[in-house]
């Protein structure tokens, strides 16, 4: 069990989180346009890198909002944890 | 229903059958140049394809190539539950194949598996688990498979020590059981696949990573590996919870998420648990191995993972719920635990066959319950190698599923558990 730092309430135990998966996977911004290929990517296809991948978390059993994370899937580490509405922090 | 299954007795004790086996199980070969045949991955899903490979179609220029030990990713990391009770016709089909593969599986290899068909109760906690696993049983019993549903006092008869009360957070309510369901013994499944391959002239090569492809036009010609550059005319992805590392080399996506799946096992004790018990609900099964350990899985770790270890609170959690179900296990010391790392799918079903080039195939997506498809999936994989094109139980399985919609959601029967 690791402490994850919420963006707004600081470190809490992984047991208060709730995983929501890739971030920035955006809703097509003309649905109605896409081909069925397309619609397919967009529901079914994720990345699953080893390695640092940028995941949506939420704080369920705390403040409930979702934010976003890098973390590494191989090692699990957080490497940053941002607020949606901030940009996804530069691979340094 | 009937009672013909019930008075089943337990298995004899625990050890007793474990037979020594042999000092040496196959040859350490060097790679050759080139092979008629990769296989990428020396789990049980590759090491059944090129036994199959070459029993059920002649074909021995083949190379399976492991990026550690032979066998000790997720084949050495199950908890070896085998059932064909699943509730689409599509993974019947598969499965079933595979269970009747088992039942002669001892022969066939000319070693033993100790495949145990002790049953598999699947326990139902609420009116709605009651309804689906009626259902399935009903879905199982027009694919010819074994099934019934029992109720709470028959779940105890076959399994004395299961909880059955009816004042505990999750009451049993009944199960569906299927009698031929049971466990194997994965490491000497996995050598007799290994051995019988081997002896046949196949090349098992251990220490062997694929970190790259050769590739022209439609056509992967190479694999490059730790050990140098091996030419293919065919190459099979059998590499598990790894596969979309593999992919993403090519450009190729697939829709994999890889997740840490745990278990453990207890110290060694007396028979004590005949059967083989899952409860998808509070998200634990059991059963209780030939030596006799009591060995447990959970539900997968929510986030994605490749580290081979999970987090500690998903086995507080199944403990809670095994202790309650089996109050005599608050009594058990933990031995062990470790992870493996499995690769799931949006409809909790395998992604079996061509992908992106002429000449390559993936067998992936099996997630928490691929060991008991082993031979099975190993059988139709070596067809659909042979004559390049697959074999009709692994078509529905097809990536195309993805975007026709044609999905076997598998979610309600196999669920997180096996
Ligand atoms: C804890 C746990 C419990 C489970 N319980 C059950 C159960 O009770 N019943 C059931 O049916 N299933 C169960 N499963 C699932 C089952 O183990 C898998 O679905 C099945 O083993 C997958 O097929 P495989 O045996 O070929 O995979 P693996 O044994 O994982 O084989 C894949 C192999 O590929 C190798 N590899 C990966 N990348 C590369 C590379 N780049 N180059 C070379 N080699 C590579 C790996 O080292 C590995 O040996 C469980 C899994 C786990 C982790
Ligand atoms: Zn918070």
């Amino acid at each position: 069990m690791q402490l994850i730092k919420c963006p707004w309430c600081g470190p809490r135990e992984e047991t208060e989180f709730h995983y929501g998966g890739q971030a920035h996977v955006e809703y097509p911004a003309e649905p109605a346009a896409l081909s069925d290929e397309e619609w397919a990517r967009y529901l079914f296809f994720r990345d699953n890198p080893k390695g640092r991948f940028a995941e949506r978390w939420s704080h369920s059993h705390g403040c409930r909002r979702w934010f976003n994370a890098i973390r590494d899937t191989a090692t699990y580490r957080f490497e940053a944890v941002y607020r949606p509405d901030e940009p996804q922090p530069v691979n340094s | 229903m009937s009672t013909q299954y019930l008075d089943a007795t337990p298995p004899h004790t625990p050890g007793a059958d474990l037979p020594e086996h042999p000092d040496f199980l196959w040859r350490n070969p060097e790679p050759k140049k080139s092979y008629e045949i990769v296989i990428v991955g020396g789990g049980g899903h590759g090491l059944a394809t090129a036994h199959y490979l070459a029993r059920n179609h002649g074909i021995t220029d083949v190379a399976v190539l492991e990026k550690g030990w032979l066998a000790g990713g997720n084949m050495a990391r199950n908890t070896t539950l085998i059932r064909s009770n699943y509730l689409w016709d599509e993974s019947a089909a598969i499965y079933e194949h595979s269970l009747k593969l088992w039942e002669t599986l001892d022969q066939d290899l000319g070693y033993p598996i100790l495949f145990s068909q002790r049953g598999v109760l699947n326990l139902a906690h609420t009116l709605q688990d009651v309804r689906d696993s009626v259902r399935r049983v009903e879905a199982n019993r027009l694919n010819g498979i074994d099934a019934e549903f029992v109720g709470p006092e028959d779940v105890k008869k076959l399994c004395p020590i299961v909880n059955i009360s009816d004042d505990i957070r999750y009451p049993v309510l009944g199960a569906t059981y299927q009698p031929r369901g049971g466990i194997a013994k994965h490491d000497y499944v996995a050598w007799g696949f290994a051995r019988r391959a081997s002896d046949a002239g196949i090349d098992l090569i251990q220490n062997c990573e694929v970190q790259g492809f050769e590739t022209d036009g439609d056509r992967v010609t190479a694999v490059r590996t730790s050990q140098g550059t091996i030419g293919a005319g065919q190459v099979l992805l059998a590499a598990a919870g790894h596969t979309s590392t593999l992919t993403d080399q090519l450009g190729i996506k697939l829709p994999l998420q890889s997740h840490p799946l745990q278990a453990l096992v207890s110290e060694l004790l007396e028979p004590v648990h005949p059967t083989v018990v899952m409860s998808n609900a509070v998200h634990v099964y059991v059963s209780q191995a030939h030596k006799g350990e009591l060995v447990m899985g959970a539900g997968v770790d929510a986030y994605n993972g490749y580290g081979q270890r999970g987090a500690f609170h998903i086995i507080e959690r199944q403990m809670a719920a095994a202790v309650e179900l089996f109050p005599v296990f608050a009594r058990a010391h933990l031995l062990r635990t470790w992870g493996g790392i499995v690769d799931t799918t949006p409809d909790a079903s395998p992604i079996v066959g061509r992908v992106g080039y002429e000449n390559l195939f993936v067998n992936c997506g099996w997630g928490t319950g691929g060991f008991k498809v082993t031979p099975g999936i190993g059988w139709c994989l070596a067809q659909t190698l042979a004559k390049q094109e697959p074999h009709d139980l692994v078509e529905p399985f097809g990536i195309e599923r993805f975007v026709s919609g044609v999905l076997v959601d598998e979610h309600g029967a196999a669920g997180v558990a096996h």
